[in-house]
């Protein structure tokens, strides 16, 4: 291709395009780079600082989702430096956060050998807010990935019902202006759920289910069907609960062209038909 | 004794045109609009000015790569957005010559044939901003602005008023603040210069850096030279505080020695100063005959900052001075990276621990940890050098320097 170069990747030849980030050549050479708020379809808010790379020319370590790949670039992923970076943003998050429903996050904290009792401190309290039918919020497992932001902005959705209000360590995910989401912008379409790292969104019937000790991802079938109620057609992924022939949660094929994995409130939330009709 | 020129106004100040007029005021516009604009960023950029922020980057070249970009639209901004600990120079630059600071972003805006020129100052200076609102009025009512934006249009100026934050001094964050959003650093590259204010070519100053300018354009390139050291030609201003008889903004020609500093300002017998603000470092009385210069600190890895320099007497408690840097950038982390957001707060924590002598023993040891990933892994240099201090005085007690 004429727009492809040629970057190092820990002193091996690697090949980039136009473009393309640091962090896409990374896993297209199957380099495993630990990841947060980064997600395929929303800007990189390089916030976590997870996927740190060590770039020569460059003082501090850079975001791999972030950076562009540019002609001989030289990265380093196996430094000294990386490794105490990454490990470090980990024990960091695991000095204030619940992680409970983040296995992707802890899973990745273990590979990386993070200490959880590392560092100790104030934990991150910002309260479980349980204010509408549809989906409940658990701050204490923000982690601030900016995800839920952009997906409610300018790269899903553009309600703008969900920024970052406060400062530092009191920084935090807020609906409106501080408000109940049932007062704010909010459209109810749950894209923001989609995307959250780590359960702190959470749909009702999930967060029910976990609640009440019922919550058997093992039990699960996902059943792929397109959305009905509009001509747009959207793919549907119906978590089934092959016991009880319950849905459970709905979702869409985050590579489906038509969605990239969004829906809105009625493909997400209006499933309850089904088992009426079934009744 | 150093014949002053960015104070030379201190004891009467010029707050009116006139007066500024009278005292050999504009001097410097005059001779750049019969200049052009491309000679004057040359004469700019031999002279050697770096930016007088902190971070030192060669104005000059900043100017040439506005100057030179494709894009017509393209701004000038004026950071007055002062908030290290212990700096106060830019505002005193301001009370006592609003009209030499005006005259160097008028050079500046120039120079780069700005659209328009935005000057962001502290919103706790509000003094400042409506003495800066006033003097920008009194400028375009006698018509100094006419001609200086491309193609011979006049240059707007708008002031803004800071958010409330240190990280808006950040030269991104600052844009984001402009542009009405959260005063939250962007990644670099794209360096301001290529992709700045709203995303177009920005030439972005401080205070004393464009103050330098009028003189250099007038004097030129080799009257800034003949001034401080080879590699820190010109002169500096210091905020000088803490336990000293005199406090104050003192203007040196680079190369001066501490000790002549600290003289001037009335230190006695102290136990260190910190150099260079919040995220500068700790410097004790072995090296209180080192030079002025940007290369004389780095060699003793110091930094000059912004030129703030805070005196601490052999009473004062420094890991109580640390737990207070500590609290600040805990408080001024916008929060947006991990390694800021969680990492000062727990560095404050630790330090609060190591102050009230109540730690667990492995602080220190976790401190220099925490430190490396902060310095590693944070978006912006507020993250990147929230440990700067507490790293040097760790090096300190360790060589036994500390009093208390």
């Amino acid at each position: 291709m004429a727009d492809a170069f040629q970057i190092l990747i820990d002193g091996h030849e690697a090949i980039a395009h136009a473009g393309e980030t640091i962090l896409d050549v990374l896993r297209r050479q199957q380099v495993e780079t630990p990841t947060l708020c980064t997600h395929e379809h929303l800007t990189p808010a390089k916030a976590c600082r997870a996927c740190v790379v060590e770039l020569k020319g460059s003082r501090a370590l850079v975001a791999s989702c972030e950076r562009k790949a540019e002609p001989g670039m030289e990265v380093r992923t196996d430094s000294e430096r990386v490794e105490n970076a990454r490990r470090g943003v980990f024990e960091l998050l695991l000095s204030q956060n619940d992680v409970s429903t983040a296995p992707a996050l802890a899973a990745q904290a273990e590979s990386l050998g993070a200490d959880p009792g590392r560092y100790r401190g104030q934990r991150y309290e910002k309260g479980f807010f349980d204010d509408n039918q549809l989906y409940v919020r658990d701050y204490d497992k923000c982690i601030l990935c900016y995800r839920c932001v952009e997906a409610c902005g300018p790269d899903v959705q553009n309600t703008f019902a969900l920024t970052v209000a406060g400062r530092g360590f009191d920084a935090g995910i807020a609906a409106g202006f501080g408000g109940s989401l049932p007062d704010s912008a909010c459209v109810f379409c749950g894209n923001c759920v989609a995307v959250c790292p780590t359960g702190a969104l959470m749909d009702r019937r999930e967060h029910s289910l976990r609640a009440e000790g019922r919550w058997q991802e093992d039990r699960y079938d996902v059943v792929q069907t397109t959305c009905s109620y509009c001509g747009v057609g959207c793919q549907l992924e119906l978590h089934v609960d092959r016991e009880s022939n319950e849905i459970v949660k709905v979702t869409s094929p985050m590579d489906h062209s038509i969605t990239h994995g969004f829906l809105c409130v009625k493909g997400r939330y209006g499933y309850s038909f089904v088992e009426a009709g079934a009744e | 004794m150093h014949e002053k020129v960015l104070l030379r106004r201190q004891t009467t100040p010029a707050l009116d045109l006139g007066s500024y007029l009278a005292s050999g005021g504009f001097a410097g516009l005059k001779k750049a609009r019969e200049i052009g604009a491309a000679e004057t960023v040359r004469i700019v950029t031999e002279s050697g000015l770096v930016g007088r922020g902190g971070a030192g980057f060669p104005t000059g070249r900043k100017w040439e790569s506005v100057r030179t970009a494709t894009d017509p639209e393209r701004y000038f901004v004026l950071n007055a957005d002062e908030s290290e600990p212990g700096t106060f120079k830019d505002r005193v630059m301001i009370d006592v010559d609003p009209f030499l600071v005006l005259e160097g972003v008028l050079i500046g805006s120039f120079a780069i044939s700005a659209t328009r020129a935005f000057i962001y100052v502290r919103g706790e200076y509000r003094k400042e901003a409506d003495l800066l609102q006033r003097c920008a009025k009194e400028l375009e009512a006698a018509g100094y602005l006419e001609g200086l934006g491309p193609e011979g249009r006049a240059l707007a100026i708008e002031i803004r008023h800071g958010g409330g934050a240190y990280i808006c001094g950040e030269e991104t964050a600052l844009f984001r603040s402009i542009e009405g959003y959260r005063g939250e650093p962007m990644s670099k590259p794209p360096f301001p210069t290529v992709a700045g204010l709203f995303r177009k070519p920005t030439a972005i100053n401080n205070v004393e850096t464009v103050a330098n300018v009028p003189d250099i354009v007038t004097r030129g390139a080799s009257w800034l030279r003949s001034l401080g050291t080879e590699r820190s030609p010109g002169i500096k201003l210091y905020s000088v505080s803490g336990n000293v008889e005199r406090p104050g903004v003192y203007e040196l020609p680079f190369g001066t020695p501490l000790r002549e500093l600290l003289d001037l300002a009335g230190a006695r017998d102290l136990q260190a100063i910190l150099l260079g603000g919040a995220a500068g470092t700790f410097v004790f009385p072995q090296d209180f005959d080192m030079p002025l210069s940007y290369e004389a600190a780095q060699e003793r890895h110091a930094t000059l900052g912004s030129g703030a320099l805070i005196a601490f007497d052999h009473e004062t408690n420094l890991w109580r001075v640390a737990e207070r840097l500590g609290s600040f950038f805990a408080h001024e982390s916008c929060g947006q990276c991990v390694p800021c957001r969680v990492g000062t707060r727990r560095q404050h924590e630790m330090l609060e621990a190591l102050a009230e002598g109540h730690g667990r023993g492995s602080e220190r040891d976790l401190l220099v940890r925490l430190s490396q990933v902060m310095t590693d892994a944070s978006i912006c240099g507020l993250g990147q050098t929230a440990s700067t201090a507490v790293r040097s005085l760790l090096d300190a007690e360790a060589k036994g320097l500390l009093a208390v």
